[in-house]
């Protein structure tokens, strides 16, 4: 019985967080938000076999499993990395995977840093305004929105019968429109399909779940290591910040905010760790596990953003320190595959407590 | 990440599983009291298989096993499943038993730890007064040490007496009118620091002098009391550690009952329960668990037991391992509780009036569990250190926030 993280978990989080503190500090991400683009980061990240974790070693990959992938999330999500991690090093491995050996070369480019792919699955969650997606005989039609990873080389498309297909972003019929959101760290757009060709890959709506689930743990992951951040800088800030000729730490008002976070964030971990292990070793309870994850991890998201941010006073709410980053990184994923009623009651469903029927 | 316990502990899973199989009969049920047979003889037969009092040494009346977490867990988790008695708990074995073995004298241990493992000695813990509850270290009642009538006619002079002499009230304290004995914390040294000045002495419940009241909770129930000593006299040697040494031997009290509270293993199977009570209730004719917004609020709570049950599982893994959790730890009293009241409030809420029923109401759902556990979890919020006093030692310990700046007293 080991409930934890290995040794080399431990190692990998430690390896990535020291590359993101030297090589992506603040003013990287502030200058990504504007300018959109920062290849040194991905590069980087790349050198450290990142893109390559959830790809098989025959394809050139790292083959590791999904907690090391979420022990990742957490560390991108610690540091509001601008990288394209959901979709293209998570999702895409995932979902080429069952294709083996026809997908090699591009789960091998992947692998490499080399291509990037968009996940386009937001409507299989529930469709908003004018979206959704349908195939006919090879092609698809419609529109997509909040795209991740944009823009990407080639995009995971789910139709509306919930099978996944591959489009290569400048294939005809194929029009992109960057999205600008509250989260300037994850660049996101819609495809708007007119007949474009596409690979589909596979009939069996199960894939679709399984991509969703992953990503829904790393998402998760994203928020707990946003939300570690943004304890610890509120911790760190209250240390130092005085009035009334004392740390504004030594107040219970403030000390008790802090150790509401602390008291809401410390049983995610373990909670995100056995989510992302049910992914790999407990199919049954995998699903219902990693929507309750990600719903879970929302709310505790979303009170720490607020409270971390009023520990701050003025300052919080400012530009120049910087912790909107984290505030609107914690509201994106938490709306992303997924807003936290949409998971609970699936999740009330794949645990059988009621019949949809 | 290995979940597994392996086969060895396997193998005693299938032990006591086959244990629980042969011998439930005898356990004691709802109705027994703690000093019926059924309920001394379960404890004894738990003792000998190494059940209960599992890891104490067998010279005091214990078992006598090496100490091994996943096998205590094993045994804690299979009774739970089989809904059978795990044995006796209560202050004495579960608080006074550890401390005995950490810092009593051997005649404390051979004199008290047996028949107290046995279910032989009741003990209730005094501690809290009046006005020392939060700041437990400011109590009052104090004993002093007095030369007995029988040293001073035996002309016998010692310089500081062989008789504490305690005078003063505590409070909230639990099963007071059943126990035997107490332990408790006095004041002996009323010059020293705070701290410093308090002192662990174990007293007869019979010893003239003293007199119990018991205290109405918001249950109905009368659990606690209030406990008065007016020049209660007390041999010398009946006190634990040295003089001025209690708080010492109190916060190791403490931190036991601490680690012991919010179980979550016990709160999911309320989950359970309330799961089932909102598949068999209805409202305008429908179970109440297709109802959205309350089906909403129980996934709510199912995800918050789901995460604590996995941090517990993360303390069990550190401990096996030697490790400390750390901040996982300290959380665990603050959330544990008020999880529990907000889970057994849901079920409240859900049933909107038949919530309300309480005792002989026809229309009682559950035995009245749910209005019951509702209150008694706002009492364990408030007992054994406050939510509020849980921040104070999270932030503090767990975040390093300075403390707050003392002021200044007199």
């Amino acid at each position: 019985m080991d409930f934890g993280l290995s040794h080399e978990q431990t190692l990998l989080a430690d390896n990535v967080s020291r590359f993101l503190q030297d090589r992506a500090p603040l003013e990287r991400v502030r200058r990504f938000a504007e300018e959109r683009r920062d290849d040194d980061i991905w590069q980087g990240l790349t050198e450290l076999g990142i893109p390559g974790l959830l790809v098989a070693e025959e394809h050139g990959g790292v083959g590791l499993s999904c907690l090391d992938a979420a022990v990742v999330a957490e560390v991108l999500g610690y540091h509001v990395t601008p990288a394209p991690f959901l979709g293209t090093a998570v999702a895409a491995p995932i979902a080429l995977a069952a294709a083996g050996a026809a997908q090699h070369e591009r789960l091998a480019q992947i692998a490499a840093g080399r291509l990037r792919v968009g996940l386009a699955v937001g409507e299989a969650i529930g469709t908003r305004a004018d979206a959704g997606v349908t195939a006919d005989a090879g092609r698809l039609s419609g529109k997509a929105l909040f795209v991740t990873d944009f823009p990407a080389d080639c995009y995971l498309v789910a139709d509306r019968h919930r099978r996944l297909h591959l489009v290569e972003a400048n294939a005809d019929g194929v029009g992109t429109r960057a999205l600008t959101t509250i989260d300037r760290t994850r660049p996101t757009g819609e495809l708007v399909l007119n007949g474009a060709p596409a690979e589909p890959l596979g009939d069996d709506p199960a894939l679709l779940e399984r991509v969703l689930d992953v990503a829904r743990v790393m998402l998760a992951a994203d928020t707990l290591g946003a939300a570690q951040s943004m304890l610890d800088k509120a911790v760190a800030y209250a240390k130092e910040r005085r009035q009334f000729n004392r740390p504004i730490g030594s107040f219970q008002a403030v000390k008790h905010m802090c150790a509401e976070m602390a008291a809401e964030i410390e049983p995610c971990r373990a909670m995100i760790w056995y989510a992302a292990h049910a992914l790999d070793h407990l199919p049954d309870e995998a699903h219902s596990n990693a929507c309750q994850t990600k719903a879970h991890l929302a709310e505790v998201g979303k009170f720490v953003a607020k409270t971390a941010t009023e520990v701050h006073g003025g300052m919080g709410f400012t530009d120049l320190l910087g912790l909107h980053y984290w505030f609107k990184r914690i509201g994106y994923n938490r709306q992303m595959l997924g807003a936290p009623e949409l998971l609970r009651d699936e999740a009330a469903r794949a645990l059988g407590l009621y019949d949809t029927a | 990440m290995d979940l597994s316990y392996g086969p060895k502990y396997e193998a005693f899973r299938a032990e006591v599983r086959d244990f629980l199989e042969k011998h439930r009969d005898q356990a004691p049920r709802s109705g027994d009291g703690l000093r019926s047979e059924r309920t001394l003889a379960w404890q004894k037969l738990l003792i000998e298989h190494g059940y209960a009092a599992r890891t104490i040494p067998k010279e005091y009346g214990g078992y006598g096993a090496e100490p091994d977490i996943l096998a205590s867990r094993i045994i804690a988790e299979e009774f739970a499943a089989a809904q059978v008695s795990p044995g006796l708990g209560g202050q004495g074995i579960s608080m006074l038993v550890p401390v005995l073995l950490e810092m009593g004298t051997e005649e404390q241990k051979r004199e008290f730890i047996g028949p107290t493992l046995r279910g032989e000695l009741i003990w209730c813990q005094g501690y809290s007064e009046p006005g020392a509850g939060s700041d437990l270290a400011s109590l009052t009642t104090s004993a002093r040490l007095v030369r007995s009538q029988g040293e001073r006619q035996a002309e016998r002079s010692s310089a500081d007496g062989d008789e504490w002499v305690i005078n003063g009230q505590k409070i909230w304290t639990s099963t007071a009118h059943l126990a035997d004995w107490m332990f408790c914390l006095v004041r002996t040294e009323p010059d020293a620091p705070k701290h410093q000045g308090i002192s662990f002495l174990l007293l007869r419940m019979d010893t003239p002098g003293i007199e119990v009241r018991p205290l109405v909770d918001m249950t109905g129930n009368a659990n606690f009391n209030e406990v008065f000593f007016t020049d209660v006299r007390v041999p010398k040697h009946q006190i634990v550690g040295e003089r001025g040494q209690g708080w010492l031997v109190a916060n190791a009290v403490l931190k036991h009952e601490r680690d012991s509270l919010g179980n979550p293993d016990a709160t999911l199977s309320r989950l359970n329960a309330l799961i089932a009570l909102m598949r068999r209730e209805t409202l305008d004719g429908r179970p109440l668990i297709e109802h959205p917004v309350y089906r909403d609020r129980l996934m709510k709570l199912h995800a918050r037991v789901t995460a604590l049950r996995c941090n517990d599982l993360r303390i069990l893994s550190a401990r096996i391992n030697g490790g400390d959790a750390g901040l996982a730890r300290l959380i665990v009293k603050l959330q544990g509780t008020e999880l529990r009241h907000e889970l057994e409030g849901l079920a409240i809420d859900v049933m909107g009036e038949l919530g309300l029923a309480y005792g002989d109401n026809p229309y009682l759902r559950d035995g009245g569990s749910w209005q019951f556990q509702y209150m008694f979890f706002l009492g364990l919020i408030i007992g054994g250190g406050t939510s509020q006093i849980q921040k104070n030692i999270i932030s503090e310990r767990g975040l390093g926030l300075p403390k707050e700046p003392k002021v200044e007293t007199r």
